[in-house]
């Protein structure tokens, strides 16, 4: 199929100003500044269905209205901390087309009528940084971005902004945080950052792949993007496939795949040609999906139906572990991640993290018992509905999910 | 002096942002504080607090938070493996023990000619390309990804080069 | 008026104003939620978790807007998860419920989780007895730890966070109020977190070390031992306290305070003083006191206490007794009527300063208030009264100071102007350079040394800021001392008063003119009819002197030198000091800490202290020694109850008329409610049961006609070539006796220093950290060099009470 995201699949200079131009590049921000309202733009978002591809999955037009009117500047972001292990999609898209991430920057500006975005990349992205100032630069030069755009009253300037190296300022109001200069922690919410964001002014904070859909939708419309998907979860989807496969990478696929087509139609099946034993659809954040069926395998990935595995899509990074791992080693690594992420400001996943940490640390040595084992499910689910954001959560998914659907492998490495 | 020694940057970092967020150049101007020495000194914090009218502590408290930022000198050139959950599954943990012995010193190190620190790192967005690392150095971070032992001690040469 | 919200809390209805949380409307209604982040003088955060609970709030259909109605009354709908009381506001018709299995859940898991890595401290644990996480664990808790104690966090401990204040990271439970406080109140942000996740702990990277005099307050929040004060470190258990309500006696805001005292063997069997606490006034100190005021009391209980009355005999002094010691007083003050002059300073209570006055008068003598600052008389005319209270204060009012550096000279006054100004007052800060309170400011007029007069004149006339001045409803000006001498503040206060007396800014609540006094009870000896004497030098010689409370030989070399000559000198103090060692006579006075008495602060509000300790000695209190002295000379004054005193005070001295010691004692419940079993809540400061005091009348809002003649511009020396003016500041850490008692604070008092513009220093050839010699008019000292590149070129900034004496502007050479 056609990407429309990583076009650059198909165009490989497609990160040039003038070749993404000559593929159609650009024109509609000029057309949405020079020809529509912004209310106008938000509908078009509206009706195509379009959801936040960062893992909540919220209606991305319905977020842009939320922009308070009563309160001004407003300010867009652009949430390009990718730090969720087994998600590298956004860095794709802004290494390939990077152009068509920004006009979606420039757009949703124009629509919440923002005259500063902001894109705030984890710190490790430096070199992205660095190539992003440049076409934001080259964008300045063709009059695209500046003071008073194709002779409207309307300005607009892009900013990178690095972070520098912590997961927790991926929530969006850590984000803000970090972005005003501070410690990443997350606010209070409500409010939330459409009435008070950054600067405490109303902001609208998208992921890099949400923006990079703008563009095509505005240009092709919003029934164009409902042909792709599901009803509920219109367009496409960029799956970040790694773990146990032949051919990890970056699959750009209509949502409703199934698991089977993206692992073996795409990702070249199983490495050693083992057998899946468990998925993780969102990364380190996930329930892992118990594979003892192989029609799990058809389950289309969609929110809907990943609900009804009890796990979530999510960011949609999947990983795929095979049976030559062991659910306690795998469980003892990403507690690890996230201890090390959390970011200390409430107590359950501060001191919840940190906890699960040492248990799943003497399990995996094999220095516990079982009565460590029933603990470390008993401390995960005390962490569950308590906690400040959602990375105490979701640090206790797979913990929980994996004692309940592979309670064998810890039994095998306590003592007896 | 920060603004004495790179007049250019520092207003073009000020510039990124309005009066009331001056404080949002915290963070670049700690990295660019960081450019030479490899780590942020007591007196790079004193600057960039009088810089942007807060505290000596609230910059430190800044610095401690945020895992790219070092408050110690080690090696010049961070080799930043990730040795996360996907990279692992990958082979990632077998190619830090390999480096590691390559060059004789363990996870968090610095090899005696205070070229090279070891570090194991958190997941870096690149879980298809294991194993991977990062250099964080002078130049700031540069990706090595489709990493072999081989080819990591051919780059370490090339570093050890440039530094003579 | 906001608008007051129904809802109803574990089944009982409350009606709140809007905008309050859930925390502090279930403690209205006498629900106690456990809370460890939340502090009701702080913005909510919603870290700790420990308040989680469950809110149901109406649901509203969401297509129409319209409630979903259920039995007549609409709908509620309970949320899947508990939610934090602290950070949601109240909503008409919401229900909590705070006590159900699953917030019982909750708590004991949030309090399980703080234990794993919390040390069993406990025995050793300054903070046990009075620890919110003791309490909490107690009541909601589990019973057993499940972790295991190898795999504990340790941190090295203590750690000083400055030599003041002590910090156990172990113990720190990351609620933040710590940080928070400096923050948010007090505006010295110097404690941050450092790292993330549970290697976290609190940090400081001032130098000093926790660079602000408001670190105390840290300890009296913290819920747990993690912060506390090396004073008070080891002291004592709080079960084993007793606590006697007192007032602070450093500075004229007249902070309430609790002296808690334990009788211990380290103290040979004495009941002493172990630490000064905040209590609860909300109109003076809200729950707060300053570093000074919590460390600064040692003076009361020190060695060098004056324990009997001496009299000299061939040049020594000897031991004598009360009624030889007094009856040569009476005798020498008797000799020639119009040589008796009482110098007295306002460290002494309302009764000690009436009982001086009234001698004085009867006796036909002077009676000199020991001070550099004038203008009180003004205050007692268009000073604020009754209903003034800086917590009211907001859009609206405006705030001007003048010739203050109000954080070194009245730190609480500090924070609530700051509170102020951010609540929408309108600040005015009229400074000859730059201060910490400028940060707040709408308005920052500078002037030059000795232009005070036109800056103020000019604030009514031109400007900005003269229009926002004159448009406000209400006016309040507090002026100092910083660059005046006796002169330059009677022409400053002069100013002022006339400002607000010409525009109608006097006799109603929250207007009016406030002095910040260099001691305690200024205000008090103003009231009383006291005056401040320029050339006190000149006053003083040949004359029969009774000095009380005030020690101008070890302060001026000039008094001293003038107390060499005067006929006869009789000392009355609590400790030995330079002039009892010149003394005639002196008479042992006790403590503040060992009676009772009242002092009125700078906002004009008479308030009660309360003895804490027994007697020192033979010491008796000032005012019962004033009625020895007065009835060997024929003046029958009361010297037994010093509440009599008082109401003979208040039948004499109009401002005090209508009031007594049982109405100073009337005290009201005030909010936040603090101090009670809920520790958790408020903190440790004290709630007041004994009385907030009350408020003087004057002139003004008795409905007296008061006229203000102009002020005179105060003339200020002209340095010549080489020399600079040099100019008196006021510094919080100096070195007065009742300061350097506290060897804690030695380091914050430092070496007597001269701030120089960093040109002035290089033409001086002299460098910062250089040691000095400043020199004038036959006074000279040392002090070291420090620069300043906010002061003008010609300018010396000069500490007073730092041991080179200097009264007012002067010009001065400084050599290597």
């Amino acid at each position: 199929m056609t990407h429309i995201l990583l076009r650059h699949r198909e165009i490989p200079e497609i990160n040039q100003l003038s070749v993404y131009q000559k593929n159609g590049g650009l024109a509609a921000f000029k057309n949405a500044v020079t020809t529509m309202k912004t209310t106008e733009v938000i509908d078009v978002v509206k009706n195509s269905g379009l959801r936040g591809r960062g893992g909540a999955g919220f209606p991305t037009g319905m977020k842009w209205s939320f922009a308070d009117n009563k309160n001004w500047p407003h300010y867009v972001v652009a949430n390009a901390d990718e730090s969720e292990p087994g998600t590298f999609k956004d860095r794709e898209i802004m290494e390939g087309n990077p152009l068509q991430f920004l006009e979606g920057v420039m757009i949703g500006s124009y629509a919440v009528g923002a005259n500063a975005a902001y894109i705030y990349l984890r710190g490790e992205f430096w070199e992205i940084a660095e190539s992003l100032d440049a076409k934001i630069a080259e964008l300045e030069e063709a009059g695209y971005l500046g003071d008073k755009l194709f002779g409207t009253e309307y300005s607009l300037r892009l900013y990178t902004h690095l972070g520098a190296g912590a997961y927790i300022c991926g929530e969006e109001s850590a984000l803000l945080e970090s972005l005003e200069g501070k410690r990443g922690q997350p606010r209070v919410r409500p409010p939330f950052p459409p009435s008070v964001g950054l600067y405490d002014k109303p902001t609208i904070i998208n992921n890099v792949e949400t923006f990079t859909n703008v563009p095509m939708i505005m240009t092709n419309g919003a029934d164009w993007y409902k042909t792709m998907g599901t009803t509920d979860a219109p367009g496409v989807k960029i799956f970040s496939l790694s773990g146990r496969v032949r051919k990890p990478g970056n699959y750009e696929l209509p949502l409703g795949t199934t698991f089977r087509d993206l692992i073996y139609t795409h990702g070249g099946g199983v490495q050693d040609s083992r057998k899946v034993r468990a998925i993780m659809p969102a990364g380190a954040s996930s329930s892992l999906i118990l594979v003892d069926d192989d029609k799990i395998l058809d389950t289309p990935m969609d929110y809907l139906e990943v609900r009804k595995l009890k796990s979530e899509l999510g960011s949609a990074s999947v990983i795929i572990v095979d049976d030559s791992v062991s659910m306690d080693w795998l469980i003892n690594k990403t507690v690890h991640f996230f201890k090390h992420e959390s970011c200390g400001k409430c107590t359950p996943c501060r001191e919840g993290t940190y906890w699960m940490a040492r248990l799943t640390e003497r399990i995996h040595d094999g220095r516990a018992v079982k009565a460590d084992v029933d603990l470390l499910l008993n401390v995960a689910k005390q962490m569950q509905g308590k906690c400040l954001c959602a990375l105490g959560e979701f640090s206790t998914m797979a913990v929980v999910s994996s004692l309940e659907r592979f309670r064998e492998d810890f039994d095998n490495a306590v003592k007896a | 002096m920060l603004s004495k020694k790179y007049p250019k940057e520092v207003k073009q970092i000020l510039s990124k942002y309005p009066p009331e967020g001056k404080r949002s150049a915290m963070m670049p101007l700690l990295f660019l504080a960081q450019r030479e020495e490899g780590y942020i000194s007591k007196a790079a914090m004193q600057d960039i607090a009088g810089l942007l009218n807060v505290t000596e502590t609230e910059v430190a408290g800044v610095v401690g938070f945020y895992t790219l930022y070092h408050e110690e000198k080690e090696g010049k050139y961070r080799i930043q493996v990730c040795a996360d959950l996907p990279c692992a599954l990958r082979g990632a943990e077998g190619f830090v023990k390999n480096l590691c012995d390559n060059l004789g010193v363990k996870v968090g190190e610095t090899t005696e000619d205070g070229l090279l620190t070891i570090e194991a790192v958190m997941c870096l967005a690149a879980c298809d390309k294991a194993p991977m690392f990062q250099t964080q150095g002078p130049e700031g971070i540069k990706y090595h990804e489709n990493m072999t032992v081989e080819k990591t001690m051919e780059l370490v040469e090339e570093l050890r080069k440039s530094a003579a | 008026m906001s608008k007051p919200i129904s809802l109803t809390i574990d089944g009982k209805q409350v009606t709140v104003p809007e905008g309050m949380n859930i925390v502090d409307a279930a403690k209205l209604a006498g629900v106690y939620i456990p809370v460890f982040c939340h502090h009701p003088k702080l913005d909510p955060v919603g870290m700790c978790r420990m308040c989680l609970v469950e809110i149901g709030r109406p649901m509203r259909d969401r297509a129409t807007g319209q409630f979903v109605m259920e039995n007549g009354a609409p709908k509620i709908q309970f949320m899947p998860k508990l939610e934090t009381a602290c950070t949601n506001k109240v909503e008409d018709g919401m229900v909590v419920v705070t006590q159900s299995e699953k917030t019982a859940e909750a708590q004991k898991a949030t309090v399980e989780f703080l234990l794993t890595s919390h040390p069993l401290d406990c025995p050793i644990c300054d903070k046990g007895g009075e620890c919110p996480l003791q309490n909490l664990t107690m009541t909601h808790g589990p019973r057993e730890s499940r972790f295991r104690l190898e795999e504990k966090m340790r941190f090295a401990k203590p750690a000083p966070l400055g030599e003041l204040i002590w910090l156990d990271r172990e113990r720190c439970i990351f609620c933040a109020r710590c940080v928070r406080f400096q923050d948010e109140i007090a505006g010295d942000a110097v404690l941050e977190f450092d790292d993330r996740a549970r290697p976290m702990n609190i940090i400081s990277v001032s130098d000093p070390g926790f660079d602000s005099i408001f670190s105390g307050n840290t300890t009296d929040i913290c819920p747990v031992g993690a912060l506390t004060t090396s004073d008070f470190r080891f002291g004592a258990r709080p079960w084993e306290l007793d606590a006697a309500p007192s007032i602070c006696a450093q500075c004229p805001v007249g902070c309430n305070t609790v002296l808690n005292t334990r009788r211990e063997a380290k103290s040979d069997g004495e009941i002493v003083v172990k630490r000064v606490m905040p209590r609860q006034n909300e109109e003076v100190n809200e729950i707060w006191l300053c570093d000074k005021g919590r460390f600064a009391y040692h003076y009361a209980e020190g060695k060098g206490r004056l324990t009997k009355p001496m009299i000299r005999k061939e040049k020594k002094l000897a031991r004598s007794s009360w009624d030889a010691a007094t009856k040569l007083a009476a005798e020498k003050f008797s000799k020639d009527k119009k040589d008796f002059v009482v110098l007295a300073s306002g460290r002494l209570s309302n009764e000690d300063l009436f009982n001086l006055k009234t001698l004085a008068d009867h006796a036909g003598g002077k009676a000199y208030l020991y001070s550099r600052m004038a203008g009180g008389e003004l205050t007692s005319l268009v000073g604020v009264s009754a209903g003034t209270d800086f917590g009211t204060m907001g859009a609206g009012t405006a705030i001007v100071v003048v010739a203050s550096d109000l954080y070194q000279e009245a730190p609480i006054w500090y924070l609530r102007v700051k509170q102020a100004a951010e609540r929408g007052a309108t600040l005015i800060v009229v400074n000859p350079r730059e201060t910490k309170l400028d940060r707040y400011a709408s308005f920052k007029v500078r002037y030059g040394y000795g232009d005070e007069v036109k800056a103020i004149h000019d604030l009514a006339k031109t400007g900005k800021e003269s229009d926002a001045l004159l448009k406000s409803g209400n006016v309040v000006i507090l002026y100092g001392s910083e660059g005046l001498g006796v002169a330059g503040s009677q022409s400053v206060a002069t100013a002022c008063a006339k400002l607000l007396n010409d525009n109608g800014f006097t006799g109603k609540p929250n207007n009016g003119l406030i002095g910040v006094w260099e001691r305690a009870n200024d205000q008090g000896a103003w009231e009383m009819g006291f005056t401040v004497e320029e050339d006190l030098a000149k006053a003083l010689k040949g004359k029969a002197v009774y000095i009380v409370g005030a020690d101008p030989v070890h302060d001026d070399p000039k008094l001293a030198k003038a107390l060499e000559s005067a006929a006869f000198v009789a000392v009355q103090d609590v400790m030995e000091t330079a002039t009892t060692e010149i003394a005639d006579v002196v008479l042992p006075a006790q403590a503040f800490t060992e009676r009772e008495g009242t002092l009125t602060s700078g906002e004009r509000r008479a308030q009660r202290f309360y003895p804490a300790v027994p007697v020192t000695g033979e010491s008796k209190p000032d005012f019962a020694i004033t009625a020895q002295i007065a009835r060997n000379m024929g003046v029958i004054l009361e010297g037994t109850s010093a509440s009599v005193v008082f109401d003979l005070l208040a039948d004499t001295v109009k401002s005090f008329e209508g009031l007594d010691y049982a109405k100073l004692a009337e005290a009201r419940e005030q909010l936040p409610v603090v101090g009670r079993s809920d520790l958790y809540y408020g903190g440790t400061t004290y709630e007041n049961k004994h009385g907030l005091g009350a408020h003087l009348s004057g002139a003004a809002t008795r409905g007296e006609k008061v006229s203000i003649p102009k002020a005179e511009k105060e003339a200020v020396p002209h340095p010549k070539d080489k020399e600079l003016l040099a100019v008196p500041i006021n510094k919080l850490y100096h070195r007065g006796t009742t300061v350097m008692t506290a060897e804690l604070l030695h380091q914050r008092i430092g070496e007597a220093s001269v701030s120089l513009h960093p040109s002035a220093a290089g033409r001086l050839g002299v460098r910062a950290g250089q040691t000095v010699t400043v020199s004038f008019n036959g006074v000279s000292g040392q002090a070291v060099v420090k620069l300043d590149e906010s002061i003008a070129e010609d300018i010396a900034l000069v500490p007073r009470s730092m041991g080179i004496a200097i009264r007012e502007p002067v010009a001065v050479k400084v050599k290597a």
